[in-house]
């Protein structure tokens, strides 16, 4: 099969043509800051905008999930340029989280923890202020809990609800700072609709979709 | 431009088109005619009444008189306007026209033969009698291409639009390859006119090239910049030329469909869009078989619900599709794949507006107008503090002292000048000094701005640039789609900033965050919105930065405009002691007379609505607004 050789962080990578940039470094152990993105899911939502790298040639950062690998691709995870980009995207999610690590169910689990240790930055924004919105929790659900105030609108449960189980039961609704994850007209995710397959609190990468207290399957089985 | 042969379309066009050259001067022929402007503007200032009197007056009289609806010329400001073509005068334009005047105006000039100069704003052409459009200063300046119908034909009739030569460019296109008509728009080198300037004939290129066989032409009218109204007014002055301008497109790129995204809040431009499609469908210019040719394309209207964002175009597709309208990431370019998919050239009303006059009369004829990289006309839409609000043609060019103070006629009420906001939300604010820049997408970009659609508002010395941003900033804040981090809570973030600005909380290093913060926001952002959405604050900074410094190091708006920063004072010697003005004005009961009859304003009641200064008699002038607060002396 065709193969498309690039340079990744001065590693020397192979990768299927057409393949995307994030995708191919992750699978070669190279981290980049991600939230939004989805191993099957065909287009990039390129949303949470915390991939930026730098590629040789071109003037500004660009998103690792948006560009396809190209023969000679020179990339840089660690540019200068590029970080000041993700440092600040991670630093506005920061600023509208609910943080609360030792009480949060995904404390030593979270992409936001990962992030800051490989960002070396603080889970706490100096520079910005603390923008929160106190929404409701919804723990309608009898396997989890759905906290607005720790999702980053990643949209993977919003995905994997669509397209694993077709059931759609998650969608987003509202603009700009008021946007949310939400059910449809609001109502309870414990309501009819939902299958309780919880695969949407599996891809979460934060604490806003959470096991109950003994409801994780992995703790059941065993 | 090669011609194949005289096609049958040439031939069945040649009857339509003398058919509707017979209407045209039926219409004309040896009678009076009175146009009644009735596109939103005019409604908006009392049209329809304006419009009913005629008709009373001359069914009254029995006089032999059409009155028709015309669309909007452009003079806003002078709504409702009413032309009267009477033969024997030349057609002569009235403004402020109410009923009153319409009846005079019939009694006296249609029946008699007094014009009723008191009421003319010009006459169209010269003559020895009234003066003229072409005598006012602006008339150097404007150059009007696009709008040249908007206001002198009736939109709801075809044949108006056909007798002064509309759809003669689709005939000639049916008998011209596609390729050559895409080649014939590249030489032209028109630039797309919703804001960016992307090179039109490229676009359409990149679209018929990309493979697949089902391919889209989408017109952009989801016109949604606070302050811009020159899509609409096309629509609703002159929607044959955007039909006709994407028949073309469509045949051009090779597309069976076409969709006008039109925005729901514009029920005007709908209905005559409406109307003007069934019309082009029944004369065979829209359908199956365009005019005898085996080329087949049918518009689409389709309402947008009121999201700013859709105005992008990977937004407007999903909105189209039905899904939520949210931008992706580009590439794919939308030639590649837009709509459903399928490649789509997505233009903007004003660009497809032009296409049919650049293939009626050629290339040259275009770039004769205009400057070398952006060719042809600027239309922008002047509101804010100028006198001639309205919509100017001008071409590219053309420097911004010109069309304010020229064209705009300047800032009413000998206000000072302090700066012009271009291009919207995502536009940004220019000073005094760049006033004699020459305005093209090139040199606007340079200076921080951007030539967006053609919203133009022009701002005085009572305006705070500081709010001016807030403003702006409030509504990128509450349109962003919120889909991506930084355009959602980085607007947010910066909001909140300005809001503590206006209200003169903040430190100076503020600012430099503030700046540092609306770069990333532009870097950082997925589509247009975001990354245009720090402009108005990035220029304010750039041009007038010692207002931001003012209001956090003195708690002091200097343009008096900021609520929080001001005081309403009462001059005691300039105050009339026998009048009551303001007491009576005041909706908080916090103005009342002191011993010796001087008003005094309880500044602790008082909420600064501003109601006591309108109502203070001019001959006393006494209340003042002070900044900052403490300004106020101590009894």
């Amino acid at each position: 099969m065709k193969t498309v050789s690039l340079t990744i962080d001065g590693k020397k990578i192979t990768a299927r043509p057409g393949e995307k940039l994030l995708r191919v470094a992750l699978e070669n152990s190279i981290y980049i800051p991600n939230l939004c993105a989805i191993r099957d899911k065909p287009e990039p939502s390129a949303s949470c905008r915390l991939c930026f790298v730098e590629i040789e040639g071109g003037e500004e950062p660009v998103t690792a999930c948006t560009i396809d690998v190209t023969e000679g691709m020179v990339v840089n995870t660690r540019g200068e340029k590029a970080l000041a980009l993700v440092r600040a995207g991670f630093e506005l999610l920061m600023a509208s989280h609910a943080l609360d690590c030792a009480h949060c169910p995904a404390n030593g689990n979270c992409e936001l923890q990962k992030i800051a240790r490989h960002l070396k930055a603080s889970l706490k924004t100096k520079r910005l202020r603390l923008l929160l919105r106190e929404l409701p929790i919804d723990d309608s659900n009898p396997l989890f809990t759905y906290d607005p105030n720790k999702c980053v609108l990643c949209g993977r449960c919003v995905w994997v609800c669509r397209q694993n189980i077709k059931s759609g039961v998650f969608g987003f609704a509202h603009r700009g700072f008021e946007r949310v994850m939400t059910t449809f007209a609001d109502e309870p995710i414990g309501a009819d609709r939902c299958l309780d397959c919880s695969q949407c609190v599996e891809v979460c990468p934060t604490g806003a979709l959470s096991f109950k207290e003994g409801k994780r399957p992995s703790t059941e089985d065993g | 431009m090669k011609v194949i042969k005289q096609t049958t379309a040439a031939a069945a066009f040649h009857e339509i088109k003398e058919r509707a050259e017979s209407h045209w001067r039926e219409l004309w022929h040896d009678k009076p005619v009175i146009m009644v402007g009735t596109a939103t503007c005019g409604r908006a200032a009392g049209a329809p009444d304006v419009l009913q009197a005629f008709r009373d007056e001359v069914k009254k009289r029995k006089l032999d008189c059409p009155v028709i609806e015309v669309g909007c010329m452009g003079h806003c400001y002078a709504e409702p306007i009413v032309i009267i073509s009477k033969p024997g005068y030349p057609p002569i334009c009235y403004g402020y026209v109410n009923p009153v005047i319409a009846e005079r105006l019939v009694k006296e000039f249609i029946l008699g033969d007094n014009p009723c100069p008191e009421f003319v704003i010009g006459a169209l052409e010269a003559n020895d009698l009234l003066p003229s459009f072409d005598d006012f200063p602006r008339a150097q300046h404007e150059q009007k291409i696009i709008l040249k119908n908007c206001g002198h034909i009736d939109p709801t009739e075809i044949e108006h639009y056909i007798a002064g030569g509309g759809y003669n460019a689709l005939a000639k296109t049916l008998g011209t390859k596609p390729e050559d008509i895409v080649e014939e728009v590249k030489r032209s080198g028109l630039r797309g006119r919703g804001g960016a300037g992307f090179p039109v004939g490229r676009k359409w290129q990149y679209c018929r090239e990309a493979p697949g066989r089902t391919k889209y032409i989408i017109c952009n009218a989801d016109e949604g910049d606070p302050g811009a109204f020159m899509d609409r007014s096309i629509l609703e002055s002159d929607p044959h030329s955007v039909i006709e301008g994407m028949i073309i497109a469509g045949y051009a790129i090779g597309a069976r469909y076409g969709y006008i995204y039109i925005r729901a809040e514009y029920p005007l431009a709908v209905e005559r869009i409406q109307i003007a499609l069934k019309q082009a469908k029944k004369l065979n210019l829209l359908g199956n078989h365009i005019l005898g040719s085996s080329f087949n394309f049918d518009i689409i209207l389709f309402h947008g619900s009121g999201a700013f964002v859709c105005g992008e175009a990977t937004a407007l597709a999903a909105s189209i599709e039905g899904k939520p309208g949210t931008p992706r990431p580009k590439p794919p370019r939308m030639t590649a794949a837009g709509l459903f998919g399928k490649p789509t050239v997505v233009n903007n009303v004003k660009t497809l507006a032009f296409i049919p006059l650049i293939i009626r009369n050629g290339t040259e004829w275009f770039t004769g107008t205009g400057t070398k990289n952006s060719p042809g006309t600027a239309v922008f839409a002047l509101a804010g503090k100028i006198v001639n609000t309205g919509l100017v043609e001008v071409p590219m060019g053309t420097t911004l002292r010109q069309i304010i103070f020229e064209v705009g006629s300047g800032i009413p009420k000998g206000k000072k000048f302090k700066a012009v906001q271009i291009g919207g939300p995502s536009g940004g604010c220019l000073p005094e000094s760049a006033l004699d820049l020459p305005v093209d997408f090139d040199s606007l970009q340079e200076v921080g701005a951007i030539m967006g659609s053609g919203g133009m508002v022009v701002l005085d010395e009572d305006d705070c640039m500081v709010e001016i941003a807030r403003y702006f900033l409030e509504f990128t804040q509450r349109e962003s789609c919120g889909k991506c981090t930084f355009c959602r809570l980085g607007t947010k973030q910066m909001l909140e900033v300005l809001n503590d600005f206006t209200m003169g909380k903040g430190a100076m290093e503020d600012i430099d965050s503030l700046e540092r913060l609306a770069g990333e926001v532009k870097a950082g952002s997925l589509c247009g919105l975001g990354q245009t959405a720090p402009n108005p604050i990035l220029t304010t900074l750039r041009y007038f930065r010692d207002e931001y410094e003012a209001h956090i190091e003195l708690g002091k708006c200097p343009a008096l405009m900021c609520q929080h920063l001001i005081a309403y004072y009462i001059l005691p010697d300039k105050c009339e002691r026998s009048c009551d003005a303001c007491v009576g004005s005041c909706t908080v009961e916090a103005i009342s007379p002191n011993k010796k009859r001087i008003k005094v304003i309880d500044q602790t009641q008082c909420v600064k609505c501003g109601t006591c200064l309108a109502a203070c008699p001019p001959q006393y002038n006494a209340i003042v607004k002070l900044s900052p607060p403490s300004e106020v002396p101590a009894k």
